[in-house]
């Protein structure tokens, strides 16, 4: 994925020329303390109003001018989230307000059609507090970091999952079908959370093959029987309403949920074993065959939850850091090359040789970060 | 042993010795130090048969030997009386073999220049390495074909699908089972070789498998072995030791079902992958967590020793039960069963890698019990839902076999079931 660090003129429309002439005369100038960044996010740029700002709540205010949903995110060094919005539809704005306290390196981007790197732009944060480096305040830091990744997972699952159940009780086969795929990113992302509560991981998503005796096939992987290989049940538009209730049910859960940072180190593992195990052999779609999507998301998720513990980690093994970001960079690219669209190709296409190299990337990256809970807990 | 069986030489001597071996071995080192000179170099004159006959099938109660060769096969005739026949021609083979005989009298280089060998002859000069054979028949020969329909078990079941089971059905069923346990792998892969090649026209291998570094021991004599995970496995197993309990978990009766099945059991066999990388990577908390034991003695967690009793309810810090609700040891636990236990003798196995550089590789889970649908069953029910093990591990084999009784001295293995 292209990493655009300046807009092209060429491409924006004529309404966002003020805001390119509003870019160009603020760029130097930080933002006022408080007052809003704008952002004219569209298919191919990102422009930011300001790239510089005092430390304190920021407030960013996003249009998407283009034709895709969009995101915007405003990451720390290592991708660790600061903020981020989701499902920002064509023509809609939305705002972001992040409480940013030490000065840095931080960098902004749009990610229309919801997939890839996006579109960055650098962005300093100047003042704020000195750096403190109590490991106890860096751990609490962390957690409440990915506190908020599940929460804007779990609300964009809840959203999308809605969206996606809707499709299926109108009969609207196709574009159930391309929903599929990116409504589990949300899940995937966040699974180790979501195992945590018993019976409701096997309600959204159990496999047909891993059903117990006299348990009801619902969930994910029941619609995906259902769109890809059986067609509509009569029951389908009951078993959508039942996912819904379900993730209902977990997105409530997870506000109360306490994580440690040791629940973080192994959940970083844990969707990396989920790869090793379920999507690099292809048994997790085994109907819609999008794997990859799912590997993604399990990579994202990972990613997340150690960007949350970057401070810890930088501050206790900067090297075991260092190996983290190239071998996420490794599996990143291996992605990449996979792309079609918005998303994957079908797991049905990859050869033999690239399933081995996948193999081999991911556990090029398991390794490092199978050592991560250790120092963790020290 | 007669003595024109001339090219057999170290095993003769062997044999020959067998008895003096006995005597002497109270006589401590000095007398193992003469064994070992007279056999050139085979200390384990006086311990390396074990009896193919008596009331049970060697091979199940009788202390579980280092290796095993484990084949399936069907029956490719519909003729009863050649099934029959062939099973008499097994029994004979056997008895030599195990007692650490050529296949047949001088068959590897005494049947003329102008055959193949009567005996593939791998096994020469080796030791009888405690090999044992023990057969089993699977639920397809009750089918039409050989008038068995009526002989059928009512514990013989089709093994329902168990959650998370990934099966392939070419490592699993068949019509009957050879299973080879020996010290020296290469004595049991040459007894099933030349089972197999007497049963050409008869029968075909469906799957086999090979296995080494037993992953339970049956006897208190034998120091409990580690799985492929690096934990001891089969502490908790039933002992030769335990004979009542032999007695109520493993042996059938007359009263059973199927009279013939007295003295028999039943034989389960899972080929279960294990996702080693994974595994691996896992903490040494979350390992002992997910096992209930402690990896270095083997002890369950809570306690200080291997052999100590499991106690489901200590309790942690915070109240949390140190064995957790799903791990392994409380799931199988007869504790947690009603009582129930089964016979282990599983093996672990590398069957090289699987494509993606990942070890292929597992615990060939071989059990036997008195009651499929009473003990395997619900135990592999409760282990395929909840243990927290399922994340490290994958079936992906699946057979059950009827194990007849043991044979006397000029008894068959198709005594029994055509009787």
């Amino acid at each position: 994925m292209t990493v655009r660090k300046t807009p092209s003129l060429a491409v924006l429309a004529g309404a966002a020329a003020l805001v390119t002439l509003a870019a160009c005369d603020s760029k130097s100038q930080p933002a006022a303390a408080g007052g809003p960044i704008k952002v004219a996010a569209s298919d191919t740029a990102c422009e930011v109003s300001a790239t510089t700002a005092n430390a304190g709540n920021l407030t960013f205010e996003i249009t998407n001018k283009g034709t895709k949903v969009t995101e915007f995110y405003l990451y720390a060094e290592g991708d660790r989230i600061m903020g981020e919005v989701e499902n920002i539809a064509p023509g809609l704005n939305r705002r972001l307000i992040v409480e940013v306290a030490d000065a840095g390196k931080y960098q902004t981007a749009c990610k229309p059609g919801m997939a890839g790197d996006g579109i960055r732009g650098d962005f300093t944060v100047t003042g704020g507090v000195a750096k403190q480096n109590d490991t106890n305040a860096q751990k609490a830091e962390a957690t409440k970091s990915y506190a908020g990744y599940i929460a804007n997972n779990t609300s964009a699952l809840q959203d999308e999952t809605v969206k996606f159940a809707d499709l299926v009780k109108a009969g609207k086969v196709d574009e159930a079908k391309a929903a599929y795929a990116r409504t589990r990113t949300y899940y995937e992302r966040i699974e180790p959370v979501a195992e945590k509560f018993g019976d409701l991981d096997p309600a959204i998503d159990v496999r047909e093959a891993d059903l117990e005796p006299n348990q009801q096939f619902t969930g994910f992987h029941r619609l995906e029987k259902d769109l890809f290989k059986t067609g509509l049940q009569p029951d389908s538009a009951q078993i959508a309403d039942k996912l819904v209730t379900d993730v209902k049910t977990l997105v409530g859960k997870t506000k109360t949920l306490e994580l440690s940072a040791l629940d973080l180190a192994n959940g970083a593992k844990g969707l990396l074993d989920e790869v090793a195990t379920g999507k690099i052999t292809g048994e997790e779609e085994a109907f819609s065959h999008t794997d990859l999507w799912d590997f993604q998301a399990n990579v994202d998720g990972s990613k997340g939850a150690i960007a949350s513990l970057r401070p810890v980690l930088q501050a206790k093994d900067p090297a075991l850091v260092s190996t983290l970001d190239k071998e996420f960079a490794n599996v990143q690219g291996l992605l990449d090359k996979q792309r079609a669209g918005d998303g994957f190709k079908s797991y049905t296409e990859l050869s033999q040789d690239q399933v081995k190299e996948f193999a081999s990337a991911v556990d090029a990256l398991s390794e490092p970060l199978s050592k991560v809970a250790e120092v963790v807990s020290k | 042993m007669t003595s024109t069986e001339g090219t057999r030489v170290s095993r003769r001597k062997l044999f020959g010795l067998a008895g003096a071996g006995v005597a002497l071995a109270g006589a401590g080192a000095a007398a193992g130090i003469g064994i070992d000179k007279a056999t050139s170099g085979n200390a384990e004159a006086s311990t390396n048969v074990v009896d193919f006959h008596g009331e049970h099938q060697a091979g199940i109660a009788t202390p579980a030997q280092a290796n095993l060769h484990f084949a399936a096969l069907d029956v490719t005739t519909k003729d009863r009386e050649k099934l029959r026949a062939l099973l008499k021609t097994w029994t004979e083979a056997a008895r030599r073999m195990t007692a650490g005989q050529e296949v047949v009298a001088n068959g590897a280089v005494g049947s003329g220049a102008y055959a193949p060998p009567g005996d593939t002859g791998e096994a020469l000069d080796l030791p009888a390495s405690n090999l044992t054979l023990t057969i089993g028949f699977g639920p397809s020969l009750f089918d039409g074909r050989f008038g068995l329909a009526g002989k059928r078990p009512p514990q013989l079941i089709d093994l329902p699908l168990f959650p998370k089971d990934k099966l392939d059905p070419a490592r699993s069923g068949g019509d009957l089972c050879i299973q080879a346990c020996a010290d020296d792998p290469q004595v049991a892969v040459h007894a099933v070789r030349n089972l197999v090649r007497l049963g050409f026209g008869v029968t075909e291998v469906r799957w086999s498998q090979l296995g080494f570094g037993r992953s339970s021991s049956t006897s208190r004599e034998q120091q409990t072995p580690r799985n492929l995970f690096g934990f001891k496995d089969g502490t908790n197993n039933i002992k030769a030791e335990e004979p009542d309990v032999l007695r109520d978990q493993v042996w059938a009766e007359a009263g059973d079902g199927q009279a013939w099945m007295a003295g028999g059991t039943y034989l389960v066999a899972r080929r279960i992958r294990m996702h080693i990388e994974t595994w691996d990577r896992e903490t040494l908390d979350g390992q002992e967590k997910i096992i209930g034991r402690t990896k270095g003695t083997g002890a369950p967690l809570g306690q200080t020793a291997e052999f100590d009793e499991l106690d489901l309810d200590v309790g942690g810090a915070g109240g949390e039960k140190l064995i957790p609700e799903d791990a392994h040891v409380r799931l199988a636990s007869h504790q947690a069963l009603n009582g129930v236990r089964i016979l282990r003798r599983g093996y672990n196995f590398v069957d090289g890698s699987d494509g993606v550089g990942h070890l292929e590789a597992g615990l060939f889970f071989l059990a036997f019990n008195r009651d499929t649908r009473k003990q395997y069953v619900p135990m592999q029910q409760a282990l395929s839902s909840k243990d927290a093990m399922m994340e490290y591990v994958q079936h992906t084999g699946s057979a059950h076999f009827a194990v007849p009784p043991g044979v006397t001295r000029d008894a068959s293995w198709a005594d029994a079931l055509f009787s």
